[in-house]
């Protein structure tokens, strides 16, 4: 191959990656420029920007923001308790848990792990059904609500986010020398200093792809949180929250879309921000 | 040590503290009392025998105290909403479970329920070709953009991050934006196209592919940031060798970098199988798993987008059915567990093969 085709293949290239971002992008394009727009503008010119102004985004804005079923503050303040509490909750018990099954090969530390593997295929459908009356019930026997309830839905989450944190800690904690712990040890340290002050810190780059993995699927769960939390509650999580909104009333597009961009935008800010680390986790967790 | 003498005192406080309020709280509760605070009460109890446990002055136990301790919040969690839910689901569906109540034991009838439900049938029918359809093109499509975003480019950062974009947004959200795009933005176009004077969502066999067309949208993007990983560990002398060797892009491409990435392959397949199974958002937001099938089994149908997640979902939520949705649920469980242990003995063997 010449100087001129390969640089004309790589032209090529560049214009097909093009072609096909545009393409991926086209739905947010819809989304951002249809949010600002009126309902007639809708209707007449979905596809153009013709129409579409700042003014109207906010008019939509506040419209969906104080919205009785949207409830737009309350929601996302609720999304963010449930993430973030959940998060720090399964990196700790899960890299507590982790520890404890990776250096104890015991019997019961075999059985355990296998179970946490094995519930991994279990798929949320064939537990939802008999979760709602386990939860119902076991919050009307020790008198703590576990439905309706941010805690139960975050103890949820612990359960079901647990088998993979554990999964993917325990193949980092294998790699981690163990003669460090015993040195430890031998120094006077008890077994929990070893853990908090030597492995624990150890842990943070695989908490960090924990932390993603989790946190991507808490934030955009809804089926959990719709049932835990019942659609029409006064606890709900952003996607709960749009669901109602929509099934509220006949289709407003230019609101939907206002909240749809409500619900995106946080997400894609923290993406920006933190593209290396979302990718690199992502992709370090399938591969585990 | 100093801590010693502390802790002997300390642990036993505790312990009783503990051990008296778990079982005042658990009497209130068998006596159904009532009182407000018995929650409370359980939790100061748990807490104290855990801490009480823990600070015990003990050196030949203190390990395997500490092993229980930090097993405990999480193999509790996990105990309470996944282990005690599917071994009472498996036995609800062999009863008449109302979601509340359980009345009588009623053997296989729910099972067999279902598989009289031409609705159910249809579900998993659709479901199967939805799942390889979809394993194929997401593996395909995820594939080419891995190669090309693996090859030397301007802005290939910038090309990466916007294909993975999509997989940021919950499935909630995105069937709402492409079900504006289809039935607002795209419907000039679709007039065209097919000749219909209404929203491609509304004609059944056009919704089906309009999910896959959002699926592949959604998941491409993450399948192929992990072919690329898989693509990078090919060492470049092996790509340099076979270039002297003669070799050209299609040689390459098909007897070095694929059989070089079969565990990859492996992984992604595994991946786009078992979350097209459980697709369930989508569904609900872009079709609502509506559509109308004429002719399946010698009546019509109105769930002709309904996936098997979704169905089961609709059985028991909107129509009220728990113990035959269950049932649906206990077989959606099987199915997905023969399926994927399928798929990774037979990709296993391929592996070894290459």
């Amino acid at each position: 191959m010449n100087r001129e085709e390969k640089k004309s293949v790589k032209v090529l290239k560049f214009i097909v990656a093009l072609l096909i971002a545009i393409y991926v992008l086209l739905p947010f394009y819809l989304l951002i420029i249809n949010a600002c727009k009126a309902p007639m503008a809708i209707t007449e010119s979905p596809v153009s920007a013709a129409g579409a102004s700042l003014s109207q985004l906010i008019q939509n804005l506040k419209d969906v923001i104080n919205n009785v079923h949207f409830e737009f503050w309350y929601a996302f303040g609720s999304s963010v308790v449930i993430t973030v509490v959940s998060l720090v909750l399964l990196a700790l018990f899960g890299s507590m848990a982790a520890w404890v099954i990776c250096r104890n090969k015991t019997k019961w530390s075999t059985a355990i792990y296998f179970i946490f593997i094995a519930s991994m295929i279990i798929p949320f459908q064939a537990v939802m059904l008999a979760l709602i009356s386990t939860f119902r019930d076991a919050g009307n026997f020790i008198g703590i609500p576990m439905l309706r309830s941010i805690p139960g839905t975050i103890f949820a989450y612990c359960g079901f986010g647990g088998a993979m944190t554990v999964f993917i800690l325990v193949g980092f904690i294998k790699g981690i020398p163990y003669e460090l712990e015993e040195a430890a040890s031998i120094d006077g340290c008890s077994p929990e200093a070893v853990f908090f002050r030597i492995i624990f810190p150890l842990l943070k780059p695989v908490i960090v792809t924990v932390t993603i993995l989790n946190g991507m699927w808490i934030w955009n769960d809804y089926l959990l949180p719709s049932l835990l939390l019942g659609s029409s509650s006064e606890v709900k999580t952003l996607p709960v929250a749009i669901q109602s909104f929509v099934g509220s009333f006949v289709v407003q597009w230019n609101l939907i879309l206002a909240a749809a961009l409500l619900t995106v935008t946080p997400m894609v800010i923290i993406f920006l921000f933190a593209q290396k680390q979302i990718i690199a986790g992502m992709v370090d967790g399938a591969i585990k | 040590m100093s801590g010693n003498s502390s802790k002997k005192i300390l642990a036993p406080i505790l312990l009783v503290v503990g051990v008296v309020s778990f079982i005042a709280a658990l009497v209130i509760d068998f006596m159904e009392l009532g009182y407000e605070f018995r929650g409370s009460l359980l939790i100061i109890g748990i807490l104290g025998i855990l801490l009480g446990l823990f600070t015990l002055p003990t050196e030949k136990y203190h390990r395997n105290i500490v092993n229980f301790v930090f097993l405990f919040p999480l193999l509790f969690t996990f105990g309470v909403t996944v282990i005690i839910p599917l071994i009472l689901g498996i036995g609800y569906s062999f009863t008449d479970w109302d979601g509340i109540m359980v009345g009588n034991f009623v053997g296989f009838d729910n099972y067999v329920k279902a598989f009289q439900q031409p609705s159910f049938l249809y579900s998993i029918l659709l479901t199967a070709l939805f799942v390889v359809i979809n394993m194929i093109l997401v593996n395909l499509v995820a594939f080419l953009l891995a190669l090309l975003c693996s090859s030397k480019m301007k802005g290939v950062g910038f090309f990466r991050a916007t294909y993975f974009l999509p997989n940021l947004i919950g499935g909630i959200v995105l069937g709402y934006i492409w079900q504006f795009a289809f039935s607002k933005a795209l419907l000039g176009l679709t007039e065209k196209l097919f000749d219909l004077n209404y929203s491609i969502l509304s004609e059944t066999k056009f919704a089906f592919w309009c999910i896959i067309i959002v699926y592949i949208w959604q998941y491409a993007g993450y399948i192929m940031l992990i072919y690329i990983t898989g693509l990078n560990t090919v060492p470049r002398e092996v790509l340099e060798a076979s270039a002297i060797d003669g070799a050209n892009a299609w040689s390459t491409l098909f007897q070095i970098k694929i059989p070089m990435i079969a565990s990859t392959i492996t992984i992604c397949t595994f991946l786009t199988l078992t979350n097209a199974f459980k697709m369930f958002d989508v569904n609900l937001s872009l079709t609502g798993g509506n559509g109308s099938v004429q002719n399946f089994m010698g009546g019509s149908l109105t769930n002709g987008t309904e996936m098997l997640a979704l169905n089961i979902y609709s059985t028991a939520i909107n129509k009220n059915n728990y113990a035959l949705g269950q049932a649906k649920a206990v077989l959606f469980f099987i199915i997905l567990a023969v399926v994927s242990i399928v798929q990774v003995r037979v990709s296993n063997k391929k592996e070894v093969e290459m």
